[in-house]
């Protein structure tokens, strides 16, 4: 009459295991401790007591690549599964892809809960989630000794802080990118060149920004150049007064806004259908609107951008494994990541992909920043989750749990 | 089922490979002598259902809403507090999300009612049988044809050049953007609810004996006072019964306003399905669900009391 | 006895509220022929295209499936259980004969979402991995009143001096069952059946809280919806689903009595077997 006892005790001992990842990201003490790496570009955050465990790292991981299990459940953004590069998949593999796409990191974290719940495989998810995923005890350990191609990498995505933890690896790094200011060509005969445009009350009803906390950072960056008094240096560690003044920008957008977009297509909808002129989105839609001969326009803007990095993470309880290694090395090689790159204009982890790129589309390599030099990928804010401690081993920055909070009371409301 | 086992093979110590048949007579003889268990036979199974899923799955949601997550890893943690209600009580935001979400449920059934009146009393009382019966058949389509559908046939009429800008066109009033708004969502549920709203008030009208009316006309009413003094207190459980549905399916639905709505269209069922779904939150979500439960229970008491079970 | 006047005011308004209630439907029939990949109007040309290129999808035909199954098991397990208290709620009187009517009702009185996510908190609770399995409670546990509501409405009408001729005649209480009374309900038990199924297989807010990585066929729909990239596809998925839902109501409609609908027109039926079709 009760199943799963088993599983209450299992529920019961992460939460304890996890109770010391947790305290990351609650205001906890001032131990300072071990710095277990926090999301995105190699930042750290400060532990309480000891260092937080992993619940999942010492599962065993697969050992040799068998026969695919004939499905893969794929948990996606938008464009990242795209039939041009899944179709040769599943004939190669016999592994039938079924994606779900998600339009948030949160619902990515969400989706991968209880291990992907035995029903997902992989999760493709930025920076921001990796963590959150991995210390949550729904990630699983990849033995990366399968993977080869991943030592074509750029170093940076050889072992990222976003998804390898002490060593152990909890999915392949994927592609990289900036989050891009759209709009309409009908509208702005020459483009904008800062993200005000998207607080200007001139453009009352014709805006689209993410329904995404993770916006918060993307306030900040503008008030970074914009409100200098501020002293914002990392938009992903905000200070109250700092984080108080990015959301009152976000809540006074918000008359301006016409659509909260969930997912990317609702964005493309809303350009295609002329119900906005001006928004915040991913390269894939403007792709995507461009491929539709959508006068679609987009600019990284003058303050700098937000952008992601994002992985494949294979999932505590993966029904599919031999399935998942073999997208894990299918999706890393030099042609697919080339492909996925030029589809979706993003950045390829890859540094083999350039030539693979230009075939596709001539100039596309310099196009999508595949060869770009350190500085650009310095120039765009990568997603990370924010955490209770700042960078600077103080303790007054904001936890992501009250973006979530702020993002649902005080600006879409 | 315990009563009627005991009362069967083990009462009599059948051996294993006895005819089954043989025993069935007197089994069934022992329930036919004991109605209470016979009745407990029949009801058992769908009481235990009910009690072991459905009550066992809302004392669960009860429970859970006194539970917090991890900020970090998003993990249920079984940790009592009363968090969740204070920020649901103390945050302007969600105070302004229940309003909304009342508002709109009392609007949708108050012009449901409106639109549903006179046209079931037409269909009770004035159409010719075979028109009665082809207004009862068109009710009941849309009334069962798909939620989905309906709901995405208004995005295809409210869309920048959909048909309601077209037909606007045609008579020279300019475009108006009523997509991703909450008038628009008014729109739709109204639309989506109103067969729910029709066929109680017809139900009702049609149990009217014609021979009241006709009582209260001799008697030297006219129409509007046989209306107000007569029909409408008759036809109220039937209203108050369609508003269950109309005020309820309204109370908890996010996919309306996920598809038609705007920046402005969060309802409470839209803070749950978001916090299940996309923050997993789920104690935040099961303490914001509790908000429909008790308006609902609040509904369903009064609905009691104006006699609409029996309309139901 | 109405004035003439409101009785033409009547006519319209019943006129209107049939445009309102149908142009929409018979807008997405349109729109499944329409040629072009945008969703404008007027459509631009016909096509059968949008048919095919569903039929072949293999994403909607997994999803068609899953449904099938989910409705035909949530009606078994519904039929069996509605109709077991059904008849017991109708021949005994026993203490809390009216509680039981009233949980039954619950899972509908309630809105969708908090019987979704108050399953999937049990669900969770209890590690209970979410399955087609899952969705199925989901969907028995509301389609049970469907088969219910029928039932009893039935039994009403069924006269007791029946049973009582049948056991003064010497028949035990099973036999006066299956000979006398399961004949005379044997219509609502199918038209209950045939509601439980389109009711399942319409469902989707429940479910949004139920199904694991498969999509059921209204789960897809809803994805599609938002992701807005096969929409043409979407409109001819749509449209035969609502012919698909709307042949077992016809078919409950026909069978319960020489159709509910007719016989609830008339003035000797009880309002139940009305409600029964729209008890949702």
């Amino acid at each position: 009459m009760m199943p799963g006892m088993g599983t209450f005790s299992r529920a019961a001992r992460s939460a304890l295991v996890v109770a010391a990842a947790g305290l990351l990201a609650a205001a906890c003490g001032s131990s300072g401790g071990a710095a277990p790496p926090a999301a995105g570009g190699g930042s750290s955050a400060a532990s309480g007591g000891g260092a937080p465990q992993v619940p999942t790292a010492n599962l065993p991981v697969l050992q040799k690549i068998g026969q695919g299990e004939g499905t893969l459940n794929l948990i996606a953004w938008e464009g990242y599964l795209e039939p041009q590069w899944v179709k040769p998949f599943e004939q190669q593999s016999d592994c039938q892809v079924h994606a779900t796409y998600a339009g948030t990191s949160d619902q990515m974290v969400t989706l991968m809960k209880n291990g992907g719940n035995g029903q997902y495989d992989m999760v493709s998810s930025s920076g921001d989630a990796d963590l959150r995923i991995i210390y949550a005890g729904d990630a699983h350990p990849v033995n990366m000794s399968l993977i080869p191609e991943v030592k074509d990498f750029f170093p940076a995505f050889q072992a990222p802080a976003f998804n390898t933890v002490n060593g152990v690896h909890y999915g392949v790094s994927l592609q990289w990118g900036p989050n891009v200011l759209m709009y309409s060509k009908k509208a702005f005969t020459t483009a904008p060149t800062s993200w005000s445009v998207l607080y200007d009350s001139k453009y009352k009803g014709q805006v689209t920004v993410p329904d995404n906390p993770i916006q918060i950072a993307d306030a900040a960056l503008y008030l970074k150049t914009h409100d200098p008094s501020l002293k914002i240096t990392d938009p992903y560690e905000l200070t109250q007064p700092q984080f108080q003044a990015a959301v009152k920008l976000l809540a006074d957008q918000r008359p301006l806004i016409k659509k909260y977009w969930g997912l990317a297509s609702q964005e493309i909808s809303a350009f295609k259908n002329g119900d906005v002129t001006l928004g915040a989105g991913w390269p894939y839609q403007v792709s995507a609107l461009t491929d539709a001969k959508f006068p679609i326009g987009s600019v990284v803007p003058s303050e700098g951008a937000t952008g992601w990095a994002d992985s494949w993470m294979l999932a505590a309880k993966a029904p599919h494994p031999n399935c998942a290694y073999l997208w894990m090395r299918y999706i890393s090689t030099p042609k697919v990541q080339a492909q996925q790159a030029v589809n979706y204009g993003e950045t390829p982890d890859n540094k083999l992909a350039c030539p693979f790129m230009n075939k596709i589309q001539a100039g596309s390599c310099e196009l999508y920043h595949a060869n770009a030099p350190q500085s650009y990928f310095d120039s765009i804010s990568l997603w990370k989750t924010p955490v209770a401690t700042c960078d600077n081993g103080q303790q007054n920055c904001v936890p992501y749990a009250e973006w979530q909070q702020a993002w649902t009371t005080q600006v879409t409301g | 089922m315990t009563a009627a086992q005991g009362a069967g093979p083990a009462a009599e110590g059948g051996a294993p490979g006895q005819d089954l048949a043989g025993r069935w007579p007197r089994v069934s003889a022992v329930l036919w002598r004991r109605p209470w268990a016979r009745a407990s036979l029949l009801l058992t199974p769908a009481l235990a259902w009910f009690v072991l899923i459905y009550l066992a799955a809302l004392v669960v949601l009860l429970i859970t809403a006194f539970w917090r997550i991890n900020a970090f890893t998003s993990n249920i943690e079984q940790v009592w507090n009363l968090n969740n209600f204070t920020l649901i009580f103390q945050t302007a935001a969600y105070r302004d999300i229940v309003l909304r979400t009342v508002g709109m449920a009392a609007g949708v059934t108050i012009v449901d009612a409106i639109i549903a009146l006179p046209f079931a009393y037409y269909m009770a009382r004035i159409a010719s049988r075979p028109t009665r019966t082809f207004l009862y058949v068109a009710i009941l389509l849309p009334l069962w044809a798909s939620y989905l559908a309906k709901v995405y046939a208004w995005l295809l009429i409210f869309t920048h050049d959909g048909l309601l800008n077209w037909s606007l066109g045609k008579v020279g009033v300019g475009p108006v953007s009523l997509i991703y708004s909450n008038p628009a969502v008014f729109i739709v549920f109204c639309y989506v609810w109103l067969p729910f709203m029709v066929v109680p008030i017809y139900a009702a009208l049609e149990r009217i004996p014609p021979s009241q009316i006709e009582a209260s006309q001799d008697l030297g009413a006219r129409t509007w006072r046989t209306t107000r003094l007569v029909i409408l207190p008759l036809i109220l459980p039937g209203v108050v019964a369609g508003s269950i549905f109309t005020f309820s399916l309204t109370l908890g639905d996010f996919i309306t306003p996920i598809l038609i709505g705007g920046s402005g269209s969060n309802f409470m069922g839209n803070v749950i399905e978001q916090s299940v779904g996309i923050a997993n939150n789920v104690p935040f979500g099961a303490a914001m669900a509790l908000i429909p439960i008790v308006i609902m229970a609040i509904y369903l008491l009064l609905a009691r009391a104006a006699g609409a079970f029996r309309a139901l | 006895m109405e004035s003439r006047g409101l009785r033409i005011a009547l006519r319209i308004w019943v006129v209107l509220v049939l445009l309102f209630l149908f142009v929409p439907i018979a807008l997405i029939f349109l729109y499944a022929f329409d040629k072009s990949t945008v969703q404008s109007w007027p459509i631009s040309g016909f096509t059968l295209r949008w048919f095919s290129v569903a039929w072949h999808d293999p994403d909607v035909r997994q999803a068609f499936l899953l449904s099938l199954k989910v409705g035909l098991l949530a009606t078994v397990i519904a039929l069996g259980l509605g109709s077991m208290v059904a008849y017991a709620v109708h021949s005994f009187a026993f203490f809390g004969r009216e509680t039981v009517s009233f949980l039954l009702v619950l899972p509908l009185a309630l809105p969708g979402i908090v019987t979704g996510i108050a399953l999937s908190s049990f669900f969770s609770f209890t590690g209970t991995g979410l399955s087609i399995l899952t969705i199925v409670i989901g969907h028995a546990t509301f389609c049970i009143v469907v088969v219910y509501n029928n039932m009893v409405a039935r039994l009403r009408r069924v006269p007791g001096s029946l049973s009582e001729a049948s056991a003064d005649l010497g028949a035990r209480g099973w036999q006066t069952a299956r000979l006398i009374t399961l004949p005379m309900v044997g219509t609502a038990l199918i038209s209950g059946a045939l509601l439980a199924f389109a009711l399942s297989f319409d469902e989707v807010i429940v479910t949004v809280f139920t199904a694991g990585a498969q999509n059921t066929l209204p789960l897809w729909i809803f994805g599609a919806i938002r992701l807005g990239q096969q929409l043409p596809e979407v409109n001819a998925v749509v449209s035969v689903v609502i012919l698909l839902t709307l042949i077992p109501v016809g078919l409950a409609a026909r069978v319960a009595g020489s159709g509910a609908v007719t016989r609830s027109a008339g003035r000797a039926a009880p309002a139940g077997e009305q409600a029964g079709l729209a008890g949702r």
